[in-house]
Formats: structure tokens, sequence, C-alpha cells
């Protein structure tokens, strides 16, 4: 928990942009640079510097734990999933032209959920490991 | 091509000057800061060989996160590292002899975004006209992660996600250890 009136309120500030930040790298990584893993760190980031500032019971409240775990392993299976549609459709697994009416727009759908399911895996990994790390040593003293 | 060689001696001598200020520190804050320092030089480096996804990748996991990281696990840590007391000569022999075969093998290498190297022949054309025409992507990085070898990728969010798991396992179940031994001292006590 920080005082200093100066990093709560640009915190506070930045934190909105930040996630944008991170949701324009993960939606336009078929256009410029940028994907599900530099997205996901990016939004984590978000979290982390809320959770330094204001103190990791205000960041629980923000994102809380079984929420965290909960999108940490539906990321794994979003990814999965999209395989396994494929494999239902007919096609091989992981094989996205079935998904869409034409294969390009197949594609286009298949990369955007797989690169959704990295982002949600990196960015509660990112998160949930940093909880873990400051809670570690409430959990030792007790 | 002589600004190229300018900023890459540059970047070079950085890169340099922070690995040998690596060795000299003792502090582990000031190694912390000195290794991000060192990966948002190798993201400059990235940028001059033109790979944009690698370098932003770095900028942000190398320097960003993993310093964060690295933070929050250094409050278990000692402040100074252990002074070495054993002999550094044979190390020193083997960085050495390694260091000047990669250098001896790199005149081998072919001239950096040549058409004719290897590399380029392959399979590269094919990726570079199907992410065109079947996928439909101008980001050739991103149709080359996603969907040709969308395989890969699935085993490193599995990889990403297997690790996390293990960490919060490990963590947590030192707590719960400890936790169930101050039980257990309390019960012999009453």
């Amino acid at each position: 928990m920080n005082e200093n009136p100066i990093l709560r309120v640009s915190t506070k500030i930045l934190f909105a942009p930040i996630i944008l930040f991170g949701l324009y790298v993960q939606f336009h990584g078929d256009f410029g640079p940028g994907g599900g893993f530099q997205a996901g760190v990016i939004v984590a980031s978000a979290f982390i510097l809320y959770s330094i500032v204001f103190g990791v019971d205000e960041g629980k409240k923000l994102l809380p734990s079984n929420i965290n775990l909960f999108l940490l392993a539906l990321g794994g299976l979003l990814y999965g999933g999209v395989g396994i549609a494929s494999m239902l459709l007919g096609e091989e697994f992981l094989s996205y032209n079935i998904l869409g009416s034409s294969p390009q727009s197949g594609q286009h759908i298949g990369i955007l959920l797989i690169e959704f399911g990295v982002g949600l895996t990196v960015s509660n990994v990112m998160i949930a490991l940093f909880n873990a790390f400051v809670s570690f040593k409430s959990g030792k003293n007790k | 091509m002589i600004s190229e060689l300018i900023i890459n001696a540059f970047l070079v001598t950085v890169m340099l000057a922070i690995g040998i200020a690596l060795l000299r520190t003792r502090t582990l804050i000031f190694t912390v800061v000195l290794t991000s320092a060192y990966s948002l030089v190798a993201a400059l480096m990235f940028i001059t060989l033109d790979a944009v996804d690698v370098a932003f990748t770095e900028a942000s996991v190398g320097a960003g996160i993993s310093t964060i990281l690295f933070l929050a696990a250094m409050a278990y840590l000692p402040k100074e590292e252990e002074e070495n007391i054993n002999s550094q000569i044979l190390p020193a022999l083997t960085c050495i002899l390694l260091g000047g075969i990669l250098i001896w093998c790199s005149y081998d290498l072919p001239e950096i975004g040549l058409l004719s190297s290897p590399v380029h022949q392959h399979i590269v054309p094919d990726y570079i006209l199907g992410s065109r025409d079947d996928i439909g992507i101008p980001n050739i990085v991103t149709s080359v992660l996603a969907s040709y070898r969308g395989y890969d990728t699935f085993g490193e969010t599995i990889v990403v996600f297997t690790a996390g798991v293990a960490v919060l396992v490990l963590l947590k179940n030192n707590t719960q250890t400890s936790n169930q031994k101050n039980k257990n001292s309390k019960r012999k006590v009453s």
C-alpha cells in the first residue's frame, strides 16, 4: 500500500490505457507486431501495477483469485477447444479452414480465438505468480 | 550501411558494458535491474534485425514482467550474493573456447537477409505466399505462429500453464505445511 498521491492518481489514470493497449496488441496481431503472448504480459502488468500501488488485497478485490485461476485454465481450454471443434467438424486438429464460411474467414476466426486463449493464459499466469510470490511470506509467518 | 554499423557498434558496446557491470556487482537488486536493461538493449538489437515481433516480446517479457517477478521473488533471498571462492580459471577457459568456436563458425553464416541463403529457400516461400493467399493476414509471423505452427504454439501455451500451476502448487504447499507444523507444535504444547 503506497500513500504517495502522485503514484495513486497516475496509476488510476494509466490503468485503463494499459488495458486498452493490451487489447490493441491482442487483436491487431494479425496486421502488426504483437499477439497473445505480448498482450497477455501487457494486461498482466496493469493488474500488477495496481497491486503494487494499492496493495495485494485491493488487487485481489479487482481480480479475485478464483476468477484468476479459472481464466488461467480457460485460456488453454479455449485453444484446445478450437482444435477439438475443427476435429468435430470433420477436419484435422487445429485446422481452421472449416470454422468459417470460406477457408480464409475460417483461418481468421481460428487465429483470433487461439490468440485470445494464449493471452488469457499468459496474463493470468503472470498475475497468479505475482500474487503467489507476494503472499508467500504472510503464509510463512503465521 | 554506415549508420547501421554505428548503431550496432553502440548497442554491442552497451551490452558489453552491462555484462561487465553484471559480473562486478554483488547486490541482487542491481543484478535484476541490469538484467532488465540488458533485455531492453537486446530488444533494440532485434529491431535493427527487422524482427519486430521478437523485439516486442523481449521488451515486454524480458525487460518488463520478468523483472517484476524477480523483484517479487527477491524478497525471500539474501540482499548480497556470496563471494565465489572457487578457482575461476576453468570456467573462463571454457567460455573463451566456446566463444572462439562460435565466432569462428559465424564466418560461415550467410549474409543477413541474403535471399539465396538456405533458410529462405526451403519452406519459407510457401509460407509467404500462403499467408497472403490461403490465410489472408499481412503479418506473416502471426500466420506462421498461429496457423502453420499451431501445434507448437499450443505446446507453448500448455508449458506456460503447467509452469504457472507448478509454481502455485509449490508455494501453496509450502505455506500449508508450515501451517500444519504450527498446528502440530501447538497441539504438543497443549
